[in-house]
Parts: C-alpha cells; sequence; structure tokens
C-alpha cells in the first residue's frame, strides 16, 4: 500500500497526472522512476512549423515596418487606419497557436512528465507574458531556446540563456536602455537631442525574480548599477529602437555600454564590455540567496504551499554543493522525506488540471485553437501570466468560487464529448490508484450515464490536487 | 512646502459632526456601496495628476511634461495646482460635480520596489510582506454591522484577491460561455464535496453568486463574455466586469462590496504624455468608471469607488521615455457618496532634497488613514475594529474624515 500511494504521488506531485497504465510503469520504485527521466538529455519540441526567434522576430519587425508604412499613407489618405493596426497581430497569432499547440500536445503525450513539469516551472520562474508587443510570437520559441536546453544543466548556463535571449530583452525593456555616459549618450548632448539613459527593468526582476529572491540583500543603487552593467545588451533589427546588426538576434552594443568599473553587492567589475554582465550573473548564480530562494519555490511547487524548512534547507544544499547543478537540487527534491507524505493537498492550476485531464482520459487533442481554449476559459491562458513574477503557486490564488464553478462545467463539457467511450469507474483506480476515495467511487458507481462518470471522475475531491 | 487644503486625522471635526455622520449611516443602512479598484503594475501619479504649479515638476518630466488647461494637450483644470490627466474626462465631471476627492502624494507603509511585495502590502492591510494570509477589506467586511445576505462581497473574476481573502463569506463571479451545469450532476457533486472544507464552502458561494446574477436578468442582467482579436477584446472585457460589478451592487440583497483589478500600468518605456500608451489605459479606466456610474443607476448616489495602487514612479523620466519604480502616488475616490471635488495633498514638493531617497514622490498620507476614513464613513466598521483586525498595530495612523458625504 505504501508503494502504490508513492506511485500516484510520483505521477501526480512530481509529474503532469497519471495516464492509464502509468501507475503500473512506476511500480514499486516511485523514485527511481524520476531519477530516470533527469538521466537523457531533454527531448526538443517536434514540429515541422516551429522556427527559430531571430526568424520570427525579423519577420515580425519587418511587418511592423510595413503597417507604419501603410499607417503614413492611410492617415494621409483620411482612411482609417484600424486595418493596418491588425496586420502584426495577425502575423503573430498563428506562430502563438502553433507554439501552444505543440506544447500541449507534447505534455498530454510525454513519457518524462517530471522533466516536462520542471520546464513549466523554468519558463514560470523567467516569466515573460504575451500581453506585451512582439511576446506572442516568441513564447515559445523563449521556452524552447532559453528554457528547455537547459533544464537538466547548470543554473548559471539557464541564467544566461534567458537574460541573453531577445524576448527578456524585449519583455523587460533592456534592449532601449543606455549608459548616460556611453558614445551614443554623449553625441546625442552634443546636438540636444531627447535625452537617453538607463531602464533598471531587467536589472531589478533579475535580482528580484531571477536570482536572489526580494530579501536577497540588494538595494535601489545595486539596481541602478547593475542596470548600467547591463547597457548594450540589446537586439540587432532594423537599427533605431533596435541596433543595426542581424535581425532578431541578442546583440551587444558598446557604442550603448556605460563606460568603467561598476560595483555591485560589495564587489567591483572592471569595464569588459558584455563580459561585465556575464560576470555579474555568475556571480548572482552562485549566490546563498539565490541557493535559497531557487529551493523554496521549487519546494513550494512540488511539496507545499508553506515549503517544510528542512526540504528547503537540504536543496539549498544540494545547489550549494553542486554548484547550481540543477539534477542535483532535482535529486534533493526527490530524496526529500516531506515530498512523499499525504493528503496530496496542493490543488492543480488550471493547466495543470486541463493536462491531467487529457492524459487521464487520452483525449485526443485537437490541434491548433481546440488546445488553447481550456486553458483560456479556465484562467490561465498559456505564456501570459501578466507580470514578470509569473503564475502564482498557492492554492488560495486558484480555488476561488468561479474558477471551481469553471472548472466543472469544462468537466460536464468534457464528460458530454467523451461519453461512453471511456469508463471512469475503470479509469479512476489507473488515474488516482491509492489515493482514490471509497466516496469517489461509490459516486461513479452509482452515476446516471457513462458522461456524467466522467464528469464526476474530473470533479471529484482528489483529481482537484496532487 | 506648499501646504494644500488637508485634512488631518480627523482633528478638525468637531464631536457634534461626527455624532450626525454616525445617525446617516444608520439612516442609509444597508444601501451603502464599496467598490474597490486595485491597479496593478504602479500607477504614475505624477502623470495621473500632474502638480502643475510644482517649479520642479517640468524639469522632472522633460518633453512629457504636461502643460497647463487650454494649451495643447494640456492637463484638465483641478485646483490650480494639481491637473488631471487630459484622458481622464470622466474623473474631471465627477471632479466638477464633487463626487471626486483625488488624494496625492499617498503611499503603503511598503518602502521596497518590488510590484509583488507592494501589492501584498497593499492587500494584506499590515506594514510588512506576506505578514497575513488575509486581506484588509475581508476582515472589514466580518466587522461591519451593515453587511447583507451571505455574501458580504463580491470579487469580479474567477479568483479571490488577497485583499478579499479571509473569514467573511464573499464570493467570486465572472461571466462564462459553458453551459450551466446539469442539475442532478451538481446534486452528486455536492454531495460528493460534503466532507471537503475547501471545495463545499466553494461550490455554495459559486452557487450563491450564480443565484443573485440570475435574479437580476429581469432588470439587464449579467453580461456574457465577448470575443475579438487583441485591444477590443481587452475593452469589452472591461466593459464586461464593469456590468457585472453592478449587477451585483444594484441587487438590494446583494453583496455590498465588489472588488476588481486591472493591469498595464508599468510604463517603464515609452509611456507618452497627452498620447500613448498610459494615456491609452487611463482613457479605458475612465470609460469603465463611466459606464460604471451608468450601470449602477440610482445605486451610485450610495457608492463610494476607491482606486488605488502598489506605488508610484521616479519622479523623473529615466532614460527610455518611462519611469521606473517609486514610492507615492495617487488615489482617487469617487461616486455619489463621496463628499468631492477636492484634491487633499500635503505637498512635499519635487525639489531635490524632497524626493524620497534622492529620486520618489516623497508619502505624506498612508493609504490607511484613507482606507479607515472609507470603511468607517462607508461601511461603518468600528474604530476598535479598524485598529485591530482591519489594520492590525495601525493606531499611530488615524483615518482621514469626512471624505463620505453627510
Amino acid at each position: 500500500m505504501a508503494d502504490s500511494i508513492a506511485a500516484v504521488i510520483a505521477a501526480n506531485r512530481f509529474g503532469l497526472g497519471a495516464r492509464p497504465g502509468e501507475l503500473a510503469l512506476i511500480g514499486t520504485d516511485a523514485r527511481e522512476w524520476l531519477r530516470v527521466q533527469l538521466r537523457a538529455p531533454p527531448p526538443a519540441l517536434a514540429s515541422a512549423e516551429l522556427r527559430s526567434s531571430a526568424q520570427i522576430l525579423a519577420q515580425a519587425l519587418q511587418v511592423r515596418r510595413e503597417m507604419q508604412a501603410e499607417r503614413k499613407a492611410q492617415s494621409a489618405a483620411s482612411l482609417p487606419v484600424d486595418a493596418a493596426q491588425q496586420r502584426l497581430p495577425q502575423f503573430l497569432r498563428p506562430i502563438y497557436v502553433t507554439e501552444v499547440s505543440a506544447r500541449v500536445q507534447h505534455a498530454v503525450a510525454t513519457e518524462r512528465p517530471f522533466l516536462e513539469r520542471l520546464t513549466q516551472f523554468w519558463t514560470n520562474h523567467f516569466a515573460v507574458s504575451i500581453d506585451k508587443q512582439f511576446l506572442a510570437g516568441l513564447a515559445g520559441s523563449f521556452e524552447r531556446e532559453a528554457i528547455r536546453p537547459h533544464v537538466l544543466g547548470n543554473f548559471g548556463d539557464l541564467l544566461l540563456a534567458v537574460e541573453t535571449h531577445p524576448a527578456m530583452q524585449l519583455y523587460l525593456d533592456n534592449y532601449l536602455s543606455v549608459g548616460p555616459n556611453s558614445l551614443i549618450a554623449q553625441r546625442r548632448a552634443r546636438h540636444d537631442a531627447p535625452h537617453l539613459g538607463i531602464n533598471e527593468n531587467l536589472a531589478r526582476e533579475i535580482l528580484e525574480l531571477h536570482t536572489l529572491g526580494v530579501g536577497g540583500g540588494y538595494t535601489q543603487q545595486d539596481v541602478t548599477r547593475f542596470a548600467q552593467v547591463l547597457t548594450g545588451w540589446s537586439i540587432g533589427g532594423e537599427g533605431g529602437r533596435f541596433a543595426a546588426g542581424e535581425p532578431g538576434r541578442f546583440v551587444f552594443r558598446p557604442e550603448v555600454h556605460e563606460p568603467g568599473a561598476q560595483l555591485v553587492l560589495g564587489r567591483r567589475y572592471p569595464d569588459e564590455g558584455f563580459a561585465q554582465g556575464v560576470a555579474v550573473l555568475r556571480t548572482l548564480a552562485h549566490e546563498r540567496a539565490t541557493a535559497q530562494f531557487i529551493a523554496t519555490k521549487l519546494t513550494r511547487h512540488f511539496i507545499a504551499d508553506e515549503p517544510p524548512p528542512a526540504a528547503v534547507a537540504q536543496l539549498a544544499d544540494a545547489y550549494m554543493r553542486s554548484g547550481g547543478h540543477l539534477p542535483s537540487v532535482y535529486g534533493a527534491l526527490i530524496d526529500a522525506r516531506e515530498a512523499w507524505l499525504t493528503p496530496l493537498a496542493k490543488y492543480k492550476t488550471p493547466a495543470d488540471y486541463v493536462v491531467s485531464s487529457c492524459r487521464g482520459l487520452t483525449l485526443p487533442l485537437d490541434a491548433e485553437r481546440a488546445a488553447l481554449a481550456p486553458f483560456e476559459v479556465l484562467g490561465q491562458r498559456t505564456w501570459q501570466p501578466g507580470s514578470p513574477s509569473g503564475w502564482p503557486d498557492r492554492s488560495a490564488d486558484w480555488d476561488g468560487a468561479s474558477a471551481l464553478m469553471r472548472r466543472i462545467q469544462w468537466a460536464e463539457a468534457v464528460g458530454a464529448r467523451v461519453g461512453s467511450r471511456r469508463d471512469a469507474l475503470q479509469l479512476a483506480p489507473e488515474l488516482l490508484g491509492a489515493n482514490l476515495s471509497a466516496a469517489t467511487r461509490q459516486a461513479l458507481a452509482h452515476a446516471a450515464s457513462a458522461s456524467q462518470a466522467i464528469t464526476l471522475l474530473l470533479a471529484a475531491p482528489e483529481f482537484m490536487r496532487r | 512646502m506648499r501646504r494644500r487644503e488637508f485634512i488631518a486625522g480627523g482633528a478638525q471635526l468637531a464631536a457634534g459632526l461626527l455624532a450626525t455622520r454616525v445617525a446617516f449611516a444608520e439612516a442609509r443602512g444597508g444601501r451603502a456601496r464599496f467598490v474597490l479598484v486595485i491597479l496593478r503594475g504602479a500607477l504614475d501619479g505624477l502623470a495621473a495628476v500632474p502638480p502643475l504649479g510644482d517649479p520642479d515638476y517640468p524639469g522632472l518630466r522633460r518633453e512629457l511634461a504636461f502643460r497647463g488647461p487650454g494649451e495643447p494637450g494640456g492637463a484638465l483644470p483641478l485646483d490650480g495646482f494639481f491637473g488631471l490627466h487630459p484622458a481622464l474626462g470622466f474623473l474631471h465631471e465627477c471632479y466638477g460635480s464633487r463626487e471626486l476627492t483625488v488624494l496625492h502624494a499617498v503611499a503603503s507603509p511598503y518602502r521596497e520596489r518590488s510590484h509583488f511585495d507592494g501589492q501584498d502590502v497593499l492587500e494584506n492591510g499590515t506594514s510588512h510582506p506576506h505578514a497575513l494570509q488575509t486581506g484588509w477589506l475581508n476582515r472589514a467586511l466580518s466587522a461591519s454591522p451593515t453587511r447583507g445576505g451571505r455574501e458580504a462581497g463580491v470579487s469580479l473574476g474567477q479568483n479571490l484577491p488577497l485583499v478579499m481573502r479571509g473569514p467573511a463569506a464573499v464570493t467570486s463571479w465572472s461571466s462564462s460561455r459553458l453551459a450551466a451545469l446539469d442539475e442532478d450532476t451538481l446534486a452528486r457533486i455536492t454531495d460528493l464535496y460534503a466532507g471537503d472544507a475547501l471545495l463545499a464552502p466553494r461550490l455554495a458561494d459559486a452557487l450563491a453568486a450564480n443565484a443573485i446574477a440570475a435574479a437580476g436578468e429581469g432588470d439587464g442582467g449579467m453580461p456574457k463574455p465577448v470575443d475579438g482579436p487583441g485591444a477590443a477584446r481587452g475593452k469589452a472585457r472591461y466593459a464586461e466586469v464593469v456590468r457585472a460589478a453592478a449587477g451585483f451592487l444594484r441587487r438590494e440583497d446583494g453583496p455590498k462590496v465588489a472588488v476588481f483589478d486591472t493591469s498595464g500600468w508599468d510604463t517603464h518605456a515609452n509611456e507618452g504624455a497627452a498620447q500613448g500608451q498610459l494615456a491609452g489605459r487611463l482613457a479605458e479606466l475612465d470609460a469603465g468608471l463611466a459606464m460604471l456610474r451608468t450601470e449602477l443607476g440610482t445605486t451610485w448616489k450610495d457608492t463610494a469607488v476607491l482606486l488605488v495602487t502598489e506605488f508610484g514612479r521616479t519622479a523623473a523620466l529615466n532614460g527610455t521615455r518611462g519611469t521606473d519604480h517609486g514610492t507615492a502616488t495617487v488615489a482617487f475616490l469617487l461616486g455619489g457618496a463621496v463628499a468631492g471635488g477636492r484634491v487633499l495633498a500635503d505637498w512635499p514638493g519635487l525639489a531635490a532634497h524632497r524626493l524620497y531617497q534622492g529620486r520618489d514622490l516623497a508619502a505624506t498620507l498612508d493609504v490607511r488613514a484613507l482606507l479607515k476614513g472609507v470603511l468607517a464613513e462607508q461601511l461603518d466598521v468600528s474604530p476598535q475594529s479598524l485598529e485591530r483586525e482591519v489594520f492590525p498595530d495601525s493606531s499611530a495612523i488615524r483615518p482621514l474624515r469626512g471624505l463620505i458625504r453627510a
């Protein structure tokens, strides 16, 4: 019995919800099932339609140029400019749809669900949000290019890949930031042109959200100086607000970089151009505060809303001992005693709920638009957390009355669609194993129809949690 | 330092007036309504309510500084010293009809610059992030004698924001295209949740909200969700939320309090002035509030709407024609119940040595003084409750008095 509850925990708390047969596959060594998932390199998403962010952004910049020209011509001819306004969204939207659809299909089908949950954890840790211009077209390639290849690597490499990705440069405005004493600023000052200077958005969020955490011991001065270090980190484009250079790719612009050494968190960084920022990121990746922050977030995500301090300490120690080697940290998570306790109390996020339902019922996921709909309807539109802090990760953030009603309504729609093609009573032990309650089993046995039984299974208290 | 009209902690309010007000609140009985709008992302108070009379203002805001009323792209006139962003036409109308009070140089006790901790403090009602897992508005509802039926408050959205979490029965509501539940299925799920300490009350709250929403069908009903691309959908959803809030508050037996939030205020780059990014957001907000007044109908006269944000933005423009995270900002209190037509500010000035840490508008009013004043006068929350449960350890912060029409 103890073994079988461990399988349920592995499949739900660490994974994305059991597929039929998964609990049997996990068998008696749940920890080993998780460890095996960390051994091979992470898979790339397979779809011929997925393009690189550099390609997408270069094209998007081109569309925007055409759009601006068109708008000028239209307003000169006193025609409405609305049609031109829609060109960029119309270009970005299909890319977003393709990316979400590929991601969802992978999550539903994967046999390494722990790895996929970790991927989604890091995407949310380094959140971008599609409500900012261009990001609808870039959020997917950002995850594929900056997150996925580094999930089983070192935190420092993950961090550098994220901060130098065009999506992050755009999202937190750093591509526009200019050193107040840089060559460009001095040239502008001679011509009495509008003032240029730093934008501290990315520097602050790296310290607050990506590395040290909000109580991590940095000051406003550290934020300002770090922002100066990061001046010159930008994106190639057509010139103007985007640097010259290869369109859509990260570039370092020496003429925009603030000259001179900078003192950040008590440490002096000589001016070595791009390498100055890389050096600060390296330091941040090895700070104890970063280890503590990452450990706390992982523990909250995988174990409990109020992270047990002993587990947090074990993860943080593993992080420090290994120099931020992520599989070592995940190993500590698997080894944490608290990770294997019942009850399974964490309330699923809407995305978890949808993915686990699709896995459990082996729903044939329609490609394209239909893959997006449930996430939107249940309140967690993919890659749109709305802020750089990402989606919240406590039950209270998701357990609203209206949210619950929608889940149940969606479960009813799924039940109606699936009908008698699935047998809920037979599936329930396959998905919930030893966690299936007598009350739920009874309700399923007495359901008025096969579709109602599916609805009751998805609405069951133990299916709402992980 | 230039001092504007300022009401300090009730000192100017004679005991006699206080007695009148208490009597009036009782007479208004259950009709008083309160709407809280949280502007997430830190609204730039110096752009929303520019201090045109401050000699340091134009230099800090450079090419984005507003000119005076009457000039092209100029601010709308308030009291001669402050102006109002030209996108806020409805708010300006409210000011003229004495239904809007503007409060400036306001801040929560939080003095760091994280949005997320800033919002946490604004909502938890203490001086520290994550100090409590419940919100001041829920605790105030627990302590308020004027609460109505079972659901004292409603949050427009799927989940409850922190400010609404706590012991008082509140609910959340959002319009949905999903089909209503089959009654038999619902009965079975209700049975299945009977022993569940979380799901049973949540389901009951959801059903209560739906019942109120259904009862309102006769007088205009609840909005249906809207589809459409990008910006159009954004605006439509705003309207949807406002109409739903009004739909609940109009009900005599419905909730007394509604909460919703808006985002998009984090203007780090290319903020704009009379036109542009912030102007667009403010225009949407303004239109939403105008719609709220229309939708509330006769209930508007008993309503107070409070707009607050987690903190302000830097006094000076940054290097990318935007503003970074700052400290003090504005709050707006409007509605038929508001004693308005005033700007309340103990203006600290924008001279370099007056700025907080040399960069932000300094705070001269703790937002809790404003919140306490509104809760006392609009929801009849007692001074003892305000000091103990609603805003713990806040006895030094005296409630602002006279905010609500007597």
